[in-house]
């Protein structure tokens, strides 16, 4: 009787399939193969043709790096707080922007005094404090006017609160600060490039690096190693059991908070002192969007994922077009770069739907 | 019989009277009958909000400056500026030709600030019998009035901001014939306005016997250039045009110097570069780029500065403030002209009259220029643009206009 069932409903096109398949895993693996396809199709030509050196593609690399690692520092604070409240802060973008554009005010004042180029180390310390502490500031009065009343409400009621409390933020930094461009100082110690043999790396997009994989460890070991991150995960695996355990919720989801704050913040100087210009009240706009890519590809809630995520995605958006698009003779190839992208998402969700290190959410989480 | 005739003649001879009072309107399109105590109003549609906000600061300002020098006043009454956000989109362009078309005292609109708006905001004004002047429209499809080739005119839209027509073909000349450059790349950024200005440029490159290497585009919002510029440096032109706009334009500027085989590529941008902030914010890379802008060069241009400064503070945002104020002014100009005072004190202006008035702008002296417009609107006529080099000077110092190397106009002279 069951075995019956299986086989009836399991067909394509009326074709009969193997029991446990169905139609609409078959055009899921047929979208799998066409998008590998494609890929490798495009590649090879492009590998083929010989356009780009091998120095080239270092370089795409590299950037492509340096760029996935300021998305994975604001994919760190998404996915903290969805891993605590299961809740998509979709302002979080906008509280990368306070801190980096107010923070570019005090960074141009250094540079006028002659600080920042005397000590260049302590001046870069004190400006990620600086944009930290605006950007912790800006999250935790989001968290508390914007999001505490409605923690009980359904869940797209924070969402949409969350959309509205970006805009929000936008028109106040633009009522502050103006609506033109600002510039950080360009750091002398910066400029330069360091090599390995014919390797050449800038040092600005390896300081992105370095200090992005410096904060993520610190975070992680901030969340598995600490007493308040063992409370911040058991807040995240059941919020009444941890209120009974003499959890205070709030204080750790408002800690929350002020920690993907602060790395925004700091994100928001690394960010200035590897692509100076462009600071304006929606600079936070797209990055948060890629971000949050960064946060899904990764596997939302999960810290390393929210890194790698970052990377892959910075990594893609650079080789990508080229590599890709370019073999497969399509014009404009770089202004599809976000095409890329997001078709990567789709092939990573399609092979792996919780994401690239995510774990499957139980129904509780989801 | 005759009764009736005589009711039905008298109440045709009052309603004669009637509209007679109501001011002597034989305007085609009707007039704007303005009371004893009536302001004269005028609208302003620009884009208020949103990432390019800093063009509607910038227009609203020129405008506001050209009312004060006027002391706020026209036809011996207080000016009042109705000002609506368009955004820089078709829905923006829409909504706020809507409010203005539903507000019978507006004269005429100074706006918008994007074509992609006026695209949409156009057809409502016409409509509604009013008139548009744009300070930063620059898209060839608004002053085209042949609809089968894509052109978006009709009447009542005029522009005091140069056709790119002129300002595309102007690069490529200078690029070709000054620069003795021979192979060029473009760069833009999905927009209209960029697409529409690499394309001239581009499309009069390769007529004057250039060769076009590349054209390409980057997204708004992208921070990251390297991956363009790397194919780009596969086959280095040599001259890179990129019109495109704050902040993307900085990012290919800026990026360009670390990308090996761009080195002696001359960097070339438009007028949506053509910002106070633009040489600072990109530093070192920005001394020995050339940018093809309107030639603001007049003591009365100084005295416009100063007096933005005296009032708003600081430099204007963008490059259109000046359009803006003569668009103020030559829809003022006209409204002063076609004004017909009555006995009573009311003041009657026809549309279509106030139309003409415009349409017949010839050798109007304003900041951009002597402005002379042309029977589809365009009254600014290219020749009041130049080559604009930025040097150390306004990278480090924060000197700002950048001189201008070659205008138009005075290569014109030399040819003649």
């Amino acid at each position: 009787m069951t075995k019956k069932r299986t086989v009836s409903r399991n067909r394509f096109f009326g074709i009969p399939l193997p029991a446990g398949h169905t139609g609409v895993d078959l055009i899921i693996s047929a979208l799998r193969i066409i998008i590998v396809a494609l890929i490798v199709i495009g590649a090879g030509n492009t590998l083929l043709e010989g356009r780009f050196t091998f120095e080239q593609w270092l370089a795409l690399l590299f950037a492509g790096l340096a760029q996935g690692s300021i998305y994975a520092l604001i994919a760190l604070g998404y996915t903290l707080v969805y891993g605590i409240l299961r809740m998509i802060n979709f302002a979080h973008g906008d509280v990368f922007m306070a801190g980096a554009f107010t923070t570019v005010f005090l960074a141009n004042s250094f540079r006028q005094s002659g600080f920042l180029d005397s000590q260049p180390l302590l001046a870069i310390l004190i400006l990620m404090g600086f944009a930290a502490l605006v950007s912790m500031t800006v999250a935790v009065l989001l968290e508390r006017i914007a999001y505490r009343p409605l923690r009980n409400a359904p869940r797209l009621v924070p969402l949409i609160t969350a959309i509205g409390a970006s805009f929000f933020i936008q028109y106040t930094f633009r009522g502050l600060f103006g609506s033109g461009f600002k510039a950080y100082p360009t750091v002398a110690f910066l400029r330069g490039t360091f090599s390995v043999g014919s390797i050449n790396v800038p040092i600005a997009q390896l300081f992105v690096f370095l200090s992005a994989v410096f904060l993520m460890i610190c975070l992680y070991w901030l969340v598995e190693r600490t007493r308040i991150g063992k409370a911040m995960r058991s807040v995240s695996e059941d919020k009444e059991v941890a209120t009974l355990m003499g959890v205070n919720i709030d204080l750790i989801i408002v800690f929350t908070f002020a920690v993907g704050g602060a790395l925004a913040g700091a994100a928001g100087v690394i960010n200035g002192l590897f692509r100076p210009q462009g600071v304006n009240f929606f600079m936070g706009f797209f990055p948060g969007i890629k971000a949050f890519t960064a946060a899904v590809l990764g596997g939302i809630g999960n810290i390393p994922g929210a890194m790698l995520g970052g990377m892959f995605l910075g990594v893609i958006e650079a080789i990508g077009p080229n590599l890709v698009l370019n073999g497969l003779g399509i014009p404009s190839a770089n202004q599809l770069k976000d095409v890329i992208a997001f078709t990567m998402l789709v092939l990573v969700l399609i092979f792996r739907p919780q994401g690239i290190l995510g774990e499957r959410l139980s129904a509780e989480k989801a | 019989m005759s009764k009736r005739l005589l009711i039905l003649t008298a109440l045709l001879l009052m309603f004669v009277v009637a509209v007679q009072a109501d001011g002597h309107c034989d305007d085609e399109i009707g007039c704007v009958v303005l009371a004893s105590d009536d302001p004269v109003t005028i609208g302003v549609m620009s884009a208020l909000s949103g990432p390019v906000a800093f063009l509607g600061e910038d227009s609203v300002g020129g405008v506001e400056i050209a009312l004060n020098r006027r002391d706020g006043t026209a036809l011996g009454r207080e000016i009042e500026l109705i000002t609506e956000d368009s955004l820089c989109s078709a829905e923006g362009g829409q909504t706020a030709a809507q409010k203005i078309a539903s507000d019978e005292l507006i004269l005429g609109v100074v706006g918008t600030s994007c074509s992609g708006a006026a695209a949409s905001a156009l057809p409502v004004i016409s409509a509604a019998g009013m008139l548009m002047i744009s300070p930063s429209n620059t898209s060839p499809a608004l002053t085209n009035a042949d609809m089968d080739a894509g052109g978006l005119w009709q009447p009542g839209y005029y522009r005091t901001a140069h056709n790119d027509e002129f300002q595309g073909a102007m690069a490529a000349e200078y690029a070709l014939n000054e620069l003795g450059a021979a192979s060029a790349a473009t760069i833009h950024d999905g927009d209209p306005y960029t697409d529409g200005l690499q394309a001239v440029m581009a499309r009069t490159f390769a007529e004057l016997g250039g060769e076009v290497v590349f054209q390409g585009a980057v997204n708004k919002g992208d921070t990251d250039m390297t991956a363009i510029l790397t194919e780009i440096a596969t086959n280095p032109p040599d001259v890179l045009y990129f019109p495109i706009f704050e902040p993307e334009g900085n990012f290919v500027a800026a990026q360009s110097q670390n990308i090996p085989g761009l080195e002696d590529t001359i960097l070339m941008g438009a007028d949506g570069l053509l910002v106070a902030g633009f040489p600072e914010a990109t530093g070192e890379a920005a001394i020995g780029m050339y940018l093809s802008g309107p030639y603001l060069s007049s003591e009365d241009y100084s005295a416009f500065l100063e007096e933005w400064d005296a009032e708003f503070g600081g430099a204007p945002p963008s490059g259109f403030h000046a359009h803006a104020h003569d668009a103020a002014n030559i829809l003022l100009d006209a409204i002063e002209a076609v004004a017909v005072e009555q006995e009573d004190g009311s003041v009657v202006i026809g549309r279509q009259a106030l139309r003409d008035a415009v349409s017949a702008t010839e050798g109007h002296a304003g900041l951009t220029g002597i402005l002379t417009c042309n029977e589809t609107g365009d009254c600014a006529t290219g020749e009041a643009l130049g080559m604009y080099l930025i040097t150390e000077a306004e990278v480090n110092e924060g000197k700002w206009p950048p001189d201008v190397i070659w205008s138009k106009a005075e290569a014109m002279m030399d040819d003649m």
